[in-house]
């Protein structure tokens, strides 16, 4: 146990660099160069606002993704509560401070940028319950009473979530927090219970819902019902990324995106707009540098030695799938319009804040896969 | 916690190591559903999600064509097409309607009802869809709106085209356009495919006949447009097709000037050519403007049309039904030669009247005409000679004839105007009133009373017959430049009776058709229209053409509205002095010259009393116009026959 440890401490600079894994690195790289392009279609294909912005946050993330490779994975391990706790008063204040727009009170007016808490929860949750489980013996996953802490964990800030209100987000977040534990052990007939109690308190859910997110389920349901209501996102959508065909209508010439008939377009739906752009074989581009990232942060987990790396890593793989796919499911018309963006294609702060952390968590996992946490 | 051993590390990091195996077999599956989806969308149903695109993308706006031009035979335009100033209004691009409106009655001379239908249109059309505000505005109107534009967003200063009709002579025959109307657009299919608005359509004679060609076909401009509908650049435009030129047989110059020699009288002058049926000149009077109803007819104007007795807007040489009255009495007679029912020198004694079962016949002159035979009844016009002659006849044999030469049914093709007039018989009798023919309606039938009814151009045609030997001719109104060489024909055989025909007019394949079984009882009833105009004692002695290269040879009739009563007839009413709607309406009916006929004309006054005071006078002088421009009219067919 201890040998190791020693080894590890002893890391020189250039091994840690070298252990780094590159193809992820890079990876992330070119879909981040993409997505500067495609932000620059969202313009109008004039080096605007968004433009300047994206590419500001995404370099300068990227940047803090490349130096949180470097943190020590033990520090990741002893202040992962504290992260969560971070969060979660970060998630209590805009509760009281928060920014609201369009309905709904998500921001915190921070300088340089309009912070969302609930994007960084994302990743808050699935450390704290990396921690936990990695600390919870075999034997004792499945009693009840350690499931306690977990359930605790996960309803409070899906709560204050849903309140405020942002569905989407906060069943991602939940998401999140099903994956790691199950992947730790917890039995599926738990989730199965738990699944059940949620079913039943369903019909009270909905009539705490907002009417446009009744209204955005139903029109999930059968979007052409009122085709310049609530349906227009994603029959706009839907043309769009049909009407790009093979290959695309070529870059800037996204003809739904370029006149407005597409909402949303460098949040949400800017998958859309580059599929239009860049037709099937884009897609395929970018769902290949998804697949990659993805089995990229799988390996790690594998190759880490730690329990908390590999429950971080696994959980992390999977959140990160499922926020793509569920972005993707929902611009082509697979799933409701829940608000989701795509990791790093999507313009947000937040969101590529949320996604460079849990990346440099990533790699630090790598980079001291043999170091135990404790 | 901490004390759980390496092991169940091991065993817990296998554990979580499966259950990724897991999930990642779970994730697979939803990647390949995704792809799936991404094909179903981008490959399989791409042509669809395109059309929809584009759907999106493009908006057309369809451009009214300009309508073809219509020209006389000498190639003047009667109806052409001049440069009209127009605003439109694009709804979007207003701040407010009312407001707008408010603005523009500052500007304009525009009613409030004329507002208040063009805030319902604006209420039923799409909000970038322009709509006509104004379709017609003098210039110091249009320059004022062009000044005012800052202040008047949505508001569209716009240079068109449209109809206008130098000439009001024409007006009936030409007929006029004016907006499409909900009936056009249901009876008219070609009319809803076009669609588009400011578009007008023909309403009346040529116009509407032609409409279908004439009308052009309709241009677009196709814009790119943003999800608010805003333009962002035009990507295509399609000026559309001028509809067709149309050059007819009509001398405007003839037109003009029997316009003028009919005044405000209700009459009308049918001119054609007697060999190749080409309407030289058809006007219809009183004339009323065409150009007034082109931007929608001021009410107070059609008003006074409506209430005219005169009945301006009917064109009277096609729509009009007069009894042909004395001028059937050539067809009468020659009806009775070809039946062999007389001939020509049996003499009949006209005493003014003759009685038949108890009912009593008159002849138009008391006296009687004493001992009349053919040529001198039909000089002086004899009622008696004729009833006698009918009645040998009878009406069936008589109706044969009148039909063979046009009459009872459409002269011209397709205008909707014309009515076809009534030839009657016993058969016809019992089918439209139910009764038995009596021997005494042969009587009235026989002078060109009772059921007859005919028209100007009916019997303008019949006339044209007669003149050309007996041959039937097609009368046309749009010029054709295929030669017709009937004349040449009959010249030919005149000359030459034994010989076969030469090539060129073997090779036009004529299509006669002889109206007679013998030619010679034409040539009896010419001579006695002769004798009729240039004989002392015919009807239309006093308005003769001494010049041989106009004298005429006609046939005077009036025809009866109200039965004249046996007191009237006593006191030897004059037509003057009854009210005008119960006077004859006078007819005259003759060709020329009588050597080498060439034209054959019909004049109809309404009301006019007798034919000979009347109707004569005007075919004297249209007659002498019609062959002063005769050599004129040779010599343009001959350059156009050159020129093909």
């Amino acid at each position: 146990m201890y040998q190791p440890r020693s080894i590890q401490s002893s890391l020189s600079f250039k091994d840690k660099l070298q252990s780094i894994d590159y193809i992820l690195v890079f990876s992330v790289l070119v879909l981040g160069i993409i997505s500067m392009f495609a932000m620059y279609s969202t313009d109008g294909g004039e080096f605007a606002y968004h433009t300047k912005s994206h590419i500001l946050r995404f370099c300068v993330f990227f940047v803090i993704f490349f130096i949180l490779s470097f943190v020590q994975i033990r520090l990741w391990h002893s202040t992962s509560y504290l992260f969560y706790i971070i969060f979660f008063i970060l998630l209590l204040c805009v509760k009281y401070f928060g920014l609201t727009s369009s309905g709904s009170q998500r921001w915190l007016n921070l300088p340089y940028m309009h912070l969302q808490p609930s994007e960084l929860m994302k990743i808050g949750l699935i450390l704290f319950l990396a921690k936990y489980y990695h600390r919870v013996s075999l034997e004792n996953v499945n009693k009840v009473r350690f499931l306690f802490i977990p359930i605790v964990a996960l309803i409070a800030p899906v709560l204050l979530v849903v309140m405020q209100p942002d569905l989407g987000t906060s069943i991602l977040i939940a998401s999140g927090g099903f994956v790691a534990a199950w992947l730790a052990g917890v039995r599926a007939k738990f989730f199965i219970y738990f699944s059940l109690i949620l079913l039943s308190l369903l019909p009270v859910a909905i009539s705490f819902l907002k009417p446009y997110q009744k209204a955005r389920i139903l029109t999930f349901l059968n979007p052409e019902k009122d085709p310049l209501g609530a349906g227009y996102q994603i029959i706009q959508s839907k043309i769009a990324i049909g009407s790009g065909g093979l290959f695309g209508k070529g870059f800037l010439n996204g003809s739904q995106s370029y006149l407005d008939y597409l909402p949303e377009k460098h949040t949400d739906f800017i998958f859309t707009l580059f599929t239009e752009e860049f037709g099937f074989f884009g897609s395929l581009f970018i769902l290949l540098l998804y697949g990659i990232i993805i089995s990229r942060i799988i390996k790690i987990g594998h190759i880490t030695r730690s329990n908390f790396g590999k429950l971080y890593c696994f959980s992390f793989a999977t959140v990160f799938f499922i926020y793509v796919i569920v972005n993707m499911g929902m611009v082509l018309g697979l799933l409701p319009i829940v608000g989701s963006p795509l990791p790093i294609m999507s313009y947000g702060g937040s969101s590529m804040m949320a996604i460079m952390l849990g990346l440099g968590i990533t790699m630090s996992c790598k980079v001291y896969k043999d170091t135990p946490v404790n | 916690m901490l004390s759980s051993g390496s092991g169940n590390t091991v065993i817990k990091s296998k554990l979580i190591s499966r259950r990724m195996f897991l999930l990642s077999i779970g994730k697979a599956a939803v990647v390949v559903g995704i792809i799936g989806r991404l094909i179903s969308l981008q490959i399989n149903e791409s042509k669809k999600y395109k059309t929809l695109s584009d759907k999106n993308r493009f908006r057309e706006w369809k451009l009214a064509p300009e309508r073809g031009v219509i020209k006389d035979y000498f190639n003047q335009e009667v109806a052409s097409n001049r440069q009209v100033y127009q605003i439109h209004l694009i709804p979007e691009n207003a701040r407010s309607i009312n407001e707008l409106f408010f603005r523009l009655k500052s500007i304009l001379n525009i009613t409030d009802r004329k507002i208040f239908s063009i805030k319902k249109k604006i209420k039923k059309q799409k909000p970038w869809e322009p709509i006509i505000i104004s379709d017609n505005l003098n210039w110091s109107e249009f320059s004022r709106i062009n000044l005012f534009l800052n202040e008047l967003p949505g508001v569209e200063p716009i240079v068109s085209v449209a109809r206008v009709y130098k000439d009001k002579s024409s007006a009936h025959i030409l007929g006029y356009v004016s907006q499409v109307s909900a009936k056009d657009l249901k009876n008219k299919k070609y009319l809803k495919e076009m669609a588009v608005s400011g578009i007008a359509v023909g309403k009346t004679g040529l116009e509407r006949r032609l409409d279908e060609e004439i009308i052009g076909e309709v241009g677009f401009q196709r814009y790119e447009v943003n999800a608010f509908g805003k333009r962002i650049k035009q990507i295509q435009i399609d000026q559309g097709q001028a509809g067709k030129n149309y050059k007819t047989t009509l001398d405007l110059e003839i037109q003009k000037y029997t316009s003028e020699i009919l005044e405000d009288k209700a009459a009308s002058v049918c001119v054609m050519d007697v060999y190749n049926g080409d309407i030289v000149s058809l006007v219809s009077s009183p004339i009323y403007d065409p150009n007034t109803f082109v931007h929608g007819v001021e009410k107070d104007y059609w008003d006074s049309l409506i209430s005219n007795e005169r009945k301006p807007l009917i064109n009277k040489a096609l729509s009009g039904l007069y009894p042909p009255g004395s001028t059937i009495k050539t067809l009468v007679a020659l009806s009775a030669l070809e039946n062999k029912i007389v001939t020509p020198l049996k003499s009949v004694k006209c005493t003014g009247k003759i009685e038949m079962h108890g009912e009593k016949f008159h002849c138009w002159k008391k006296k009687g005409h004493g001992i009349v035979n053919m040529r001198s009844a039909i000089k002086r016009s004899c009622d008696v000679y004729f009833y006698e002659i009918a009645r040998k006849l009878g009406v069936d044999r008589l109706s044969v004839t009148a039909k063979k030469f046009g009459l009872g049914e459409k002269v011209l093709k397709g205008f909707s105007e014309e009515r076809s007039g009534v030839v009657p018989n016993t058969s016809w009798k019992k089918k439209y009133i139910g009764q038995n023919w009596y021997i005494g309606e042969t009587l009235h039938t026989g002078i060109g009373q009772g059921y007859f009814q005919s028209t100007p151009i009916q019997l303008c045609l019949m006339t044209a017959q007669i003149a050309n030997g007996g041959f039937k001719i097609k009368p046309r109104i749009i010029f054709d430049k295929k030669k017709n060489d009937l004349k040449e024909y009959l010249k030919f055989k005149k000359e030459n009776p034994d010989q076969p025909l030469p090539q060129n007019l073997l090779l036009n394949n004529l299509d006669l058709k002889p109206l007679f079984k013998n030619q010679e009882n034409i040539k009896i009833i010419q001579d006695a229209m002769f004798s009729s105009s240039n004989e002392p004692g015919g009807t239309s002695y006093r308005s003769r053409l001494e010049d041989k290269k106009f004298t005429f040879a006609g046939k005077t009739g009036s025809s009866q509205i109200k039965k004249f009563t046996e007191e009237q007839r006593e006191a030897e009413v004059k037509q003057e002095n009854i009210p005008y709607k119960s006077r004859d309406h006078a007819l005259f009916i003759a060709y020329a010259p009588v050597s080498d006929p060439k034209y054959a004309i019909s004049v109809v006054v309404e009301h006019g009393g007798s034919g000979s005071k009347a109707a004569a006078p005007i075919a004297k002088k249209v007659i002498k116009k019609v062959l002063e421009r005769h050599d004129l009219r040779q010599s343009e067919n001959n350059l156009l026959g050159e020129s093909i």
